[in-house]
Formats: C-alpha cells, structure tokens, sequence
C-alpha cells in the first residue's frame, strides 16, 4: 500500500531519535481485529492528528500508547523504552506520558488543585508546597486559576477538560495524548479546550491527538493519519490529506464530515 | 466562565415571588393541606382509642401500671453475666442490665467481624482469580437465600457435636473447643498490666502525632518517612518495656479439664459462639455484595485517569477508589449494621440470654407486658439510633461537594 509508506517517512523534525515508534502493531478483542499492522513514527516535537471513523481503532492505539491497552503483536517504543509487560518499563512510561480523556475523569472527591497536585506528590515525591506553585501556574496556563478550590463538579465541562489538561502537565510529561478531547463537550466549549491545546503546541509539545476537529488539524498538526478499520489507511500533511485524498475510505469520510459541519 | 466579569442581568435579580393559597379544592396547597390534617386526625383518634381500652382493660384486670417491677428480686438463674448478678437477691433491673451488655456484646464484635469478612469476600468476587470469584459468589448467593433462623440453629446445633470436656480439642495450649463452648486462658490482672495498656495508649497517641509529622514531612520534602518503624517501637516495644521494669509479672489461669467440665481460665459460651458466628457469616454476604457495588461504581475512567498520571495500582486504590467507594457503601452499610443488632434478638431460639430473652422472662413473670415491650423497643430504639446517628456523621463528614 503506497499509503503505508509515507507514514514510515522520517518527519523533518527527528533528526533525534522518535518519540514514539510503533511497529506492526496488532491487536484483537477476541475475535475482533481491531488494529492490523498499524505502524507509526512520531518525532520529538511533532504534532499529529488521528481521524477516523467510529470504530476505527484510533482510540485503542492511542490507548495502546501508554498502555491502557495492551497489544498483543508488534512493537511499542515511546520515548526509547519498549512496552511489554515489565512494569518498571509502564511506571517510566506512565511519568513521560500524559493523557486527556473524551470524558475528563477528574478525580471528584478532590479539589481542582488537589487533582493536580495529587500525581506529582504521590509520583513524584514533590514537596507540597512546590507541586501547588507548579499545579496553579499549569491553571494559569489553561486560564482557570481562580477555581482551584473547587470541586470538579462544580466546574462547566470545558473547564474540567482544561483541568484536565493541567493536571497531566503537572508531571512535565514529554509527550501528552488527546483521546476526543474536544466530543464530549458543548459547541461553545469546545473552542477554550482547542485554544489551551493550540498554546500547548505552541510550546513545542510532542502531541497525539485523536481528534474530528479539522480546523485544529490544518492549524496545528505536522501529519494527519486517517485510520479506518484498525488500518491506518493515509497519512500526510493536513492540507495534502484533506484537499487530495487518495483513497476512496478517506474520501468517503470527509465527505461526511463536512455534511456536519 | 471566569467569574471575573460580572453579568449585567445579574443586577436586576430578586427575590422569588411568594405563591398564594387559594381556599379552593382545585389548589394544591390547600387541598395537600387539608389531606395532612385530616390524617394526623385519624391516628390521634386511633391512638386515644387504644389508650383508653388499655387503661379500661388493666383496670379490669387490677394490674398496677408502672416501673416499679424492676426493684423487685427477678429470680431468673442467667448463665453470662458481666457483672455481678445473684438470681436470689439480684433484681429485674440487674438482669435487664446485663441482657442489654450480652445484646451490646453480639452486636459490637458481630458488626467488626462482619465487616472485615465481607470486605474480604466483597473483594474476593472482583478477583481476576475464577476459583476465589466463583467460591464468593457461591458463599453469597447460599447463605442469602437461606433465613437466618435455619442458619442459627444449624451453628447451635453444630457447636453442640463438638466433643464432651473429656475429649475436648485443644486448639493452642491452654484453649479447649467443646460442647461448653470455647475456654481460653485468663491472666491474673496486676497493676504493671495497667501500666502497659497505659502505655500502650500513649504509643497509640504516638503513632497518631507521628503520622501527622509524617505528612507534614511529606509537604515540606516530598518523601514520606516510614511509619510503621515508630509505629512498632511505640505500639509493641514501648508497653513491652515498661511491663519487663515492673517485672513482667506472668501468671496465667489454665483452663483444666475437670469430670464434667473445666476449672478456671474464661468461657466463650456455645450459645454466643454460634448466635455471633451465625449472624457474621450470614450478614457479611450482604456486606461482600455492598463492598462489590461499592468498587464497581466507581467508573473505570478513574482507574484509567489515575493509572495513565503514574500511580500504582495500590496508590490508585488507595487515593482515589476507595474514598469514592466509601460514600456509596456506607448507607447500605448503616442498613446491615442496624439488621445485624436487630436479629441478634433470634438469641431466643438457641437460649443465649440477650436483652430479648431476659425480658421476656421478666414479662412472663410479673405480667408488666406494657412497660416490658417499651422497654424492649427503648433498647433498641437507643442502640439503633446510636449507629445511625454515627454513620449518618461519618457519611456527611466524607460526602461529594457537588454544584
């Protein structure tokens, strides 16, 4: 598949070597193939986007990525240590790593400081006092420091998602992944989540993100991969994918995502 | 949003308007009104009914009304009791007295035990191991369906084929299983004992100050100094001292095997064995299945979100689960408490003399069944309101702030 090949491309940015490496990875829900052969390099620094239609496999391999999911065949490397079943390898790659959820999963019994604290106290043997400067400037940052005292529940979803987002910073992961940060949430709230993701890449963060929102893709994504059936069917640049599909799945679903928007 | 701009609209807020009562039957209020009063009426006059055919009837009969019964010598020979008591010279009060410490016993260490046990199961069904999820699902399923009664009397039965004293089995030296029940050895209480329970207290104060210095370390270093060092030292090594300067003082009752029966050392009775082992095992299926919805309600999404910042599986059980699961089981938990007490008074069909018993006995003999029944319902009214007024404290003391 000619499609395959451009995805193995070394990106313009990874002279160093890739943040995460996957390779002819496979993965099966009992009889269910759900990613086949999926093979995939992210530079240091890159960002890329990962669309889809439902039931694509686009939140398994990310899931894959930190091992929320296991795979069962294929390589994993993120950040220059493989994922198997050694758990020293998971507790590395669980600290470099971070993730935004579709469903925010803030812890509720804790305050919006206290989520954000929790990690790198209990992870990362931070003082206290030290991990609460660092959790309200990551709130700053995603422009919600006046709320720290309050509980999750008390926040509007765009505000938990952005929550969300700072208490994964809160650990300085290297590479952060978004599962559908943005599906969840009410149309006017969607636009303060994708801001705080677009000031994030403007730092430099390596980013996976799974994501339907095009116009994010075309401002802030390097590659654009198009996965259907467990495949990765296309990958590209944003404005080569979108305004030139190659194959009749991509064309298919772009056609149908832009009947909604 | 931020709440740094304040909304015009707000200014113009104000106090919502008092609904009036129409006096007509098509309004609401007034005809929710007129239902209430009307009920309230009905059980006043139920109740006055009730009160006078009593007054008439014990008029009839020439019974003396009253609490003055409870002076009286009761005469009731009682097997277990934990304070001084003579049938022939105590009094009805004595023995009701000591009813309620045996109802007060059963229920203590039955809701302790029964609550470690069914946590353990609660846990053991969630296990990734089939056996031990299959053995606990089996243990729930059974002994829910099958009614307390049946269950009690099968232990009663049970502990009595235990051999006689002659053959009894000793267990560990000095701790004998019979059909007399479970001897035990006591020791003989001096003063240095006093004086290591004392500081045994104060190693628990210890511990309790240490913990909060621990977590103040924590805050200020990041890493938490090891508790259970100074809690070994505080708890174990500290009364073990000062027992040993006092002298370690070691004398202990053997229970000895007599004809018919032991000569001293302390006796866990049959019947309490088999009324509190009957209703531990038998509740503690409710609390597995209390424990089990407990941890499943808490949505997957959190082990996840908790699992992908770092944490340990231990540490994601530890600070985010377990609190969360904590508010779901407690008041299901308060209900099983409560049901434990409240069926620990089936004593009376295996003879153990709990509060239930003795004062059935009383009420047989000196035909107070009015004052009897009240105080019957007291106890329990007391004791159930007790654990409520607890755990309906604890539960708001941990309770979810939401909007």
């Amino acid at each position: 598949m000619s499609a395959a090949m451009s995805m193995t491309t070394p990106t313009p940015l990874s002279n160093v070597a890739p943040a995460i490496v996957l390779d002819k990875v496979n993965k099966w829900y009992g009889a269910m193939h759900v990613l086949r052969d999926v093979t995939l390099t992210v530079g240091q620094k890159e960002k890329v986007v990962v669309c889809g239609p439902s039931g694509s496999g686009k939140s398994t391999m990310i899931r894959c990525i930190n091992r929320l999911e296991t795979h069962q065949e294929g390589k994993i490397i993120v950040d220059g240590t493989e994922l198997t079943d050694d758990l020293r390898a998971l507790d590395t790659i669980r600290r470099e790593v971070g993730m935004v959820f579709q469903s925010f999963n803030l812890f509720p019994h804790l305050t919006i400081l206290e989520n954000c604290t929790l990690a790198p106290i209990w992870v990362r043997k931070m003082p206290k006092a030290e991990a609460e400067e660092l959790a309200m400037s990551y709130l700053r940052r995603v422009k919600i420091p006046e709320q720290a005292k309050k509980y999750p529940g008390q926040l509007s979803g765009g505000q938990q998602q952005r929550v969300a987002i700072a208490r994964a910073l809160c650990m300085k992961p290297k590479i952060m992944l978004f599962d559908e940060p943005t599906s969840a949430l009410d149309p006017e709230m969607i636009k303060e989540v994708l801001d705080t993701m677009i000031g994030l890449a403007e730092t430099g963060m390596t980013m996976v993100c799974v994501t339907h929102e095009m116009g994010f893709a075309k401002k802030v994504a390097d590659r654009v991969v198009f996965m259907d059936r467990g495949e990765v069917v296309e990958a590209g640049p944003p404005r080569e994918l979108f305004d030139n599909p190659q194959t009749d799945r991509l064309k298919l679903f772009l056609s149908q995502i832009l009947k909604d928007h | 949003m931020s709440g740094a701009v304040v909304d015009p609209r707000l200014h113009a807020a104000r106090a919502a308007p008092k609904r009036r009562m129409r006096l007509s039957w098509s309004d609401p209020k007034f005809r929710a009104i007129v239902w209430q009063v009307l009920v309230v009426g009905i059980l006043a006059a139920i109740v006055a009914y009730l009160v006078h055919n009593t007054n008439k009837n014990l008029a009839a009969r020439h019974i003396a009304t009253g609490f003055a019964f409870l002076a009286r010598t009761a005469g009731i020979p009682i097997g277990e009791h934990a304070i001084e008591y003579d049938p022939a010279t105590s009094t009805y009060g004595d023995a009701l007295i000591i009813g309620i410490i045996n109802t007060l016993k059963v229920a203590i260490v039955g809701v302790v035990l029964t609550t470690i046990w069914g946590t353990l199961l609660g846990i053991a069904r969630l296990s990734k191991n089939w056996l031990l999820s299959r053995a606990a699902y089996l243990y729930v399923e059974i002994l829910r369906d099958i009614p307390l009664l049946l269950q009690l009397l099968f232990w009663y039965g049970l502990v009595q084929t235990l051999p006689s004293v002659r053959d009894a089995f000793a267990v560990l030296p000095g701790v004998f299983f019979s059909n007399r029940g479970i001897k035990v050895p006591l020791f003989d209480w001096e003063p240095a004992h006093s004086w290591a329970l004392a500081a045994f207290l104060v190693g628990l104060i210890g511990v309790i100050a240490w913990s909060s210095v621990a977590s103040k370390r924590q805050a200020e270093t990041g890493v938490r100094p090891k508790t259970w060092p100074v809690a070994l030292g505080l708890l174990v090594a500290f009364p073990l001292f000062v027992w040993a300067v006092l002298g370690a003082p070691f004398q202990l009752d053997m229970p000895i095997k007599g004809g018919f029966n032991f000569r001293g050392g302390g006796t866990i009775s049959p019947e309490y064995c088999a009324l509190t082992l009957g209703l531990v095992v038998y509740t503690a299926a409710y609390i597995a299945e209390i424990v089990r919805s407990g941890i499943q309600a808490v949505p997957q999404g959190q082990w996840e979100a908790a699992g992908a910042l770092g944490l340990r599986p231990g540490a994601v059980l530890r600070q985010i689960v377990l609190p969360q699961a904590l508010r779901v089981v407690i008041p299901p938990m308060t209900s099983q408490f409560l049901n434990l007490t409240k069926n620990s008074s089936l004593a009376v069909a295996i003879g153990y003399q709990d509060v239930v018993s003795i004062d059935q006995t009383t009420l047989n003999q000196t035909g107070q069944a009015i004052e009897g029944i009240a105080l019957l319902m007291a106890v329990f009214l007391v004791i159930s309101l007790s654990i409520s007024l607890f755990m309906n404290w604890y539960n708001a003391r941990i309770a979810l702030v939401e909007r």
